[in-house]
C-alpha cells in the first residue's frame, strides 16, 4: 500500500516535471490549423511544418549556428582559465585564497542588471557589441564561478600522494598539472563543462543587450523577439523551442549522475 | 637568481590566477564601481549634446520619488518570497523522493532535472502559450470547450503575476530539491535505524531527524534560490513586458527598460545600484545564519 502511494508520487513528479514541455513539442509537430483551434486539438498530425517554415522563414539555423559558436567558445575559454585557477586554489600555497574564493562567489550572485550599462558601454568602446566576443566575454566573467569551484573541489578530491610522486620524479609544475592531475580529474571538468555551457546555451538577459543585430543573436533571443505579421508565430515559436532544448535534454538523460554530483559539489561540505 | 622551492610555487600559484582575476575585474567588479559613477552622472543616450554633467544624488533622489520603482521593488520582493517559499517546499518532497532506493531512479531524476536544463526563454514561451486566451491548456482545462468562458490571464494582474510565479517554481524546484538532495545524502542510515528501534513513526524520523539534519543544505538551496529569483527577468520579458499595469514590472525588468529601452543611462543606473545593495545584505544575512566557517570549508 505504502509503495503503490510512493510510486502516485513518483509518477506525479514526472509528470508535472515533463508535461509542460511536451505540450510544447506536441504544438511544434501540429499543422497552422490544429495550432489555432479552439479548444486545443491533443493529438497533432505530426507534420513537420513549422520546423521547415521556422527554417526558411525565421532563419532558424542561423540562431542555432550563433548559439553553438558563443556556448562552445565560453564552455572552452572558461574550463581552461577555471582548471588554472582550480589547481592553484585547491593545491597550491597562495596568500589570499580565501578572498579570491569569497570574489567568486559574490560575482556568481551578482544581479546582472548591476553591471549591464557599464559591460555595455566597455564593449561599445571596443567596437564589440554586436559580436561573438562581445558576448563570449562577459559569459566567461559570469561563469568562472561556477567552472572554478566545481573544478577545485575535483581536484581537492584527488590524493595529494600522486602529486609528489611526480615531483620526486621530477615533474615541474605544469608538467605535473598536465600529465597527472588533468587525466585523472577529466570527469569533474566534464562535469563543469557540461554546466557551464548549459548556462551560456540558456542566457538570455546580456545575449538581448549585446546582440541587437539579427546576424548575431543567439537561440533565447531569437526565440524570445520572434514576430508574426498579424499574431504570434506559436507553431514556429514552438518549433525553435525544442529545437533549442532538445540537446539540453539529452545531456540531462544522458549525464544525470554528473549534473547531480557536479551542481552539489562543494555547496554542501559544511 | 635561485628562489626556494615554496616562493617558486607561490609564483606559480600567482600565475595561474591571473586569467581569472583580469577576467573577473574587467567584467564584474569594474563595471560594479562604474555603475555607481554612472549613477551620479546624468546621462540620456539619446541626448549625446547634453555630455555627462555630474549631479551628485539628484538621480537617488528621484528613485525615492519614483512610485513605479516602488511598486517594481515590491513586487521584486514578493516574487522572491512566494517563489523561494514554494521552490524550497517542492525541493525538498522532490529530494525525499529521488533519495529513495527504487527501480527507474535515474530515469525520474534526470526527468525531474529537464525543467532545470530548459532555457528561461523557452520555459516562458511555453507558459505564456499555456496560459494563452484562445489556445492555452489552463482556459481548455478548466472550461473544457465552453470558448466564451475563456480567459486572458495574462492580461489580469493578479493571475499575471501567479503565471510567472508558477512558472518560476516549476523551472527551478528541481535545482532546490538536487541542493537538498546532497544533505539528505549525508545523513546515515544508522541513525533512522536506530530511530526505528526505538519505535519512532516516519514523522518523528522526519521531524527529529532528517530537518535538523539538512538545515544547512535547506538554507543554501534558499540562498542560491533568493539570489537568482531577484534577478528574474526572461520571464517577465517574455510573458509580460512587466504588464499589465506594472503589475509583474520587477527591478532587473524596470532598470533594464530605464537603461537601454529609454536610454537612461544615469537614472538607470541608480537601480542598478539599488538591486546590487539589496543582494549584498541579503547574501550578508544569509552568511551570517549559515557561518562563515561554511564557505571556507568549502573548498
Amino acid at each position: 500500500m505504502r509503495k503503490i502511494f510512493f510510486y502516485v508520487i513518483v509518477v506525479i513528479i514526472v509528470f508535472l516535471s515533463l508535461l509542460p514541455f511536451l505540450w510544447f513539442v506536441d504544438t511544434s509537430l501540429k499543422s497552422t490549423v490544429e495550432v489555432t483551434s479552439i479548444p486545443p486539438v491533443l493529438v497533432p498530425s505530426g507534420s513537420l511544418h513549422f520546423y521547415q517554415s521556422g527554417i526558411e522563414q525565421y532563419e532558424l539555423l542561423h540562431y542555432v549556428k550563433n548559439s553553438i559558436i558563443v556556448a562552445g567558445m565560453t564552455t572552452l575559454v572558461t574550463i581552461i582559465i577555471s582548471i588554472f585557477a582550480g589547481y592553484a586554489l585547491a593545491r597550491l600555497r597562495m596568500r589570499f585564497k580565501g578572498l579570491m574564493l569569497g570574489g567568486l562567489l559574490i560575482v556568481s550572485m551578482f544581479p546582472q542588471i548591476s553591471i549591464a550599462g557599464p559591460v555595455w558601454r566597455i564593449l561599445d568602446a571596443f567596437g564589440w557589441l554586436n559580436s561573438y566576443q562581445g558576448l563570449i566575454l562577459p559569459y566567461v566573467t559570469l561563469t568562472l564561478p561556477l567552472g572554478v569551484w566545481i573544478v577545485a573541489s575535483f581536484f581537492k578530491e584527488l590524493p595529494r600522494e600522486l602529486e609528489d610522486a611526480a615531483r620526486i620524479d621530477g615533474c615541474g609544475h605544469l608538467q605535473t598539472l598536465f600529465k597527472i592531475i588533468f587525466p585523472l580529474a577529466a570527469p569533474g571538468i566534464f562535469t563543469a563543462a557540461i554546466l557551464v555551457f548549459i548556462y551560456a546555451w540558456n542566457e538570455f538577459f546580456f545575449a538581448l543587450l549585446i546582440m541587437t543585430q539579427k546576424q548575431f543573436q543567439t537561440l533565447p533571443v531569437g526565440i524570445a523577439l520572434f514576430q508574426g505579421q498579424y499574431t504570434l508565430p506559436w507553431g514556429e515559436i514552438a518549433a525553435a523551442s525544442t529545437i533549442a532544448t532538445v540537446p539540453l535534454v539529452l545531456l540531462v538523460f544522458l549525464f544525470q549522475k554528473r549534473i547531480v554530483r557536479g551542481l552539489s559539489a562543494g555547496a554542501i561540505k559544511g | 637568481m635561485r628562489l626556494s622551492v615554496i616562493a617558486r610555487e607561490k609564483i606559480f600559484a600567482v600565475s595561474l590566477i591571473i586569467p581569472s582575476i583580469l577576467f573577473v575585474t574587467v567584467f564584474a567588479f569594474y563595471p560594479l564601481l562604474y555603475s555607481f559613477y554612472l549613477s551620479l552622472h546624468r546621462i540620456i543616450l539619446g541626448l549625446p549634446g547634453l555630455g555627462q554633467p555630474f549631479i551628485w544624488f539628484e538621480n537617488y533622489r528621484e528613485l525615492f520619488a519614483d512610485r513605479i520603482a516602488l511598486h517594481a521593488m515590491i513586487n521584486t520582493f514578493l516574487f522572491v518570497f512566494l517563489s523561494t517559499f514554494f521552490e524550497i517546499l517542492f525541493g525538498l518532497c522532490i529530494a525525499l523522493v529521488i533519495n529513495q532506493h527504487f527501480r527507474g531512479r535515474g530515469v525520474v531524476r534526470a526527468a525531474v532535472l529537464v525543467p532545470w536544463a530548459i532555457p528561461t526563454v523557452v520555459s516562458s514561451q511555453m507558459w505564456r502559450f499555456i496560459f494563452h486566451d484562445k489556445y492555452g491548456l489552463v482556459n481548455y482545462a478548466i472550461y473544457g470547450s465552453q470558448v466564451s468562458h475563456y480567459k486572458a490571464w495574462l492580461a489580469d494582474p493578479v493571475f499575471a503575476f501567479s503565471a510567472i510565479v508558477v512558472a518560476d517554481v516549476w523551472k527551478t524546484s528541481s535545482f532546490a530539491g538536487l541542493l537538498i538532495l546532497a544533505g539528505l545524502q549525508m545523513i546515515p542510515d544508522e541513525l533512522y535505524e536506530a530511530a526505528r528501534i526505538d519505535g519512532a513513526s516516519a514523522w518523528q524520523q522526519f521531524k527529529k531527524i532528517t530537518l535538523p539534519l539538512i538545515r544547512p543544505a535547506l538554507l543554501i538551496a534558499l540562498l542560491f534560490r533568493t539570489m537568482d529569483a531577484f534577478r528574474v527577468f526572461d520571464l517577465v520579458f517574455v510573458m509580460t513586458q512587466g504588464g499589465p499595469a506594472d503589475a509583474t514590472n520587477v527591478l532587473q525588468f524596470y532598470g533594464y527598460k530605464k537603461i537601454f529601452a529609454e536610454g537612461l543611462m544615469g537614472y538607470g543606473s541608480t537601480i542598478s545600484v539599488l538591486v546590487f545593495v539589496i543582494t549584498l545584505f541579503i547574501s550578508l544575512a544569509y552568511i551570517r545564519v549559515l557561518g562563515t566557517r561554511l564557505f571556507e570549508e568549502r573548498i
